[in-house]
């Protein structure tokens, strides 16, 4: 399934002093893989839709939460 | 030249008085990959670059403008009224001090604005990589702000402002592709 | 002390802000996608109903340009409060 973020897991060391975050996270929004945009994509249906959302194009939509309030899993 | 539009681009609210969150916010103001240095790099770049995408840098840097008063708008209410007393609390003692209440072009940590933030290498394609680089750390910022922030509704016009950065890049990309100038054919080497 | 702004200026405010966001997105996409005819349509047709809208909007609350491209009423009313950032 395509994911907007990526999650990895960094070593952690039995002597390091903060506790560890053992999942950690790193966002890859759409422009990395739309390409140059093809013509006709589909829009938002209202333009107060799209002022809200910051883009005319849902295929360039990128929904963004802080990690540390969504409470990551990393699936 | 410019016009003035007396309208902000996106309806800015934020909840409360909150001078702590407006020294975050100062970042995106006067830092290195605010929306001040974003403005003047795209326009600064327009006289040295092919004609096919000055059209493109003039129209970001003008909605970086727009852009830059969405910032303003929200550092004035975050430390509108705020006391001398807020504001030292708040960690902008040392703000106070030098400009009471008055905005200034400064990062979050007090440095003033300077024009060696923005590059100007006059080679198109070393420019446009740039821009796409300081898109994705102005994008970066803003998520950084935003797991900061407790207010929702400051977060919802932080939101938007990192979306733009998004579309921007997207754009920037897209003149890279046009300067390269072998859109659909093949490659040889 | 001034008179505080009605819903219904803050609801035009926001359908001119959603018409010129639209304007602007695409104003960008054709900077890169110049023949894309369906867009310029698009994006005429939204210039057109942005011109009514701020037409409407400073009947009721004032200039929003100047240097000319607004007309002024009497007394000169574009330096009368509230500013973008203070409503
Ligand atoms: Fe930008």
């Amino acid at each position: 399934m395509f994911s907007q973020r990526k999650f990895y897991t960094p070593y952690t060391s039995p002597t390091d002093p903060c506790p560890p975050i053992e999942v950690k996270s790193y966002e890859t929004p759409p422009q990395l893989y739309l390409g140059f945009q093809p013509p006709c994509l589909p829009q938002y249906a209202s333009a107060k839709e799209a002022l809200h959302r910051g883009t005319l194009w849902p295929a360039l939509y990128s929904p963004y939460e802080s990690p540390y309030k969504r409470g990551d899993t990393g699936e | 030249m410019w016009y003035y539009e007396k309208k902000l681009q996106y309806p800015v609210r934020v909840r409360e008085c909150n001078p702590r969150l407006a020294k975050f916010l100062i970042e995106q103001y006067g830092g290195a990959d605010g929306e001040l240095a974003a403005a003047l790099r795209y326009l600064n770049q327009r006289y040295s670059i092919p004609d096919k995408v000055i059209g493109l840098l003039t129209d970001i840097g003008t909605e970086e403008f727009a852009h830059l008063e969405m910032i303003a708008t929200m550092v004035y209410k975050l430390t509108k009224d705020a006391t001398p007393e807020q504001m030292k609390e708040a960690g902008l003692g040392a703000h106070y001090v030098n400009h009471d209440n008055a905005l200034f072009y400064e990062n979050a940590s007090g440095t003033p604005w300077t024009a060696s933030y923005i590059q100007a290498k006059g080679d198109p394609i070393a420019d446009i990589y740039e821009d796409i680089a300081a898109e994705e750390k102005a994008r970066a910022t803003y998520q950084w702000i935003i797991n900061m922030s407790d207010d929702p509704e400051l977060n919802d016009g932080l939101k938007y402002l990192r979306e733009r950065e998004v579309v921007h890049s997207q754009r920037f990309r897209e003149a890279a592709e046009i300067l390269k100038e072998e859109r659909g054919k093949k490659v040889f080497f | 002390m001034n008179e505080p702004l009605t819903n219904a200026y803050y609801e035009l405010l926001e359908e001119i802000q959603a018409v010129d966001f639209v304007l602007c997105e695409l104003t960008l996409y054709l900077d890169t996608h110049p023949w894309d005819n369906e867009a310029v349509q698009q994006f005429n047709h939204h210039a057109h109903q942005s011109r009514q809208l701020k037409k409407q909007y400073e009947k009721q609350y004032g200039p929003l340009f100047q240097y000319g491209m607004s007309y002024s009423g009497y007394p000169w009313n574009w330096k009368e409060a509230p500013w973008p950032w203070q409503v």
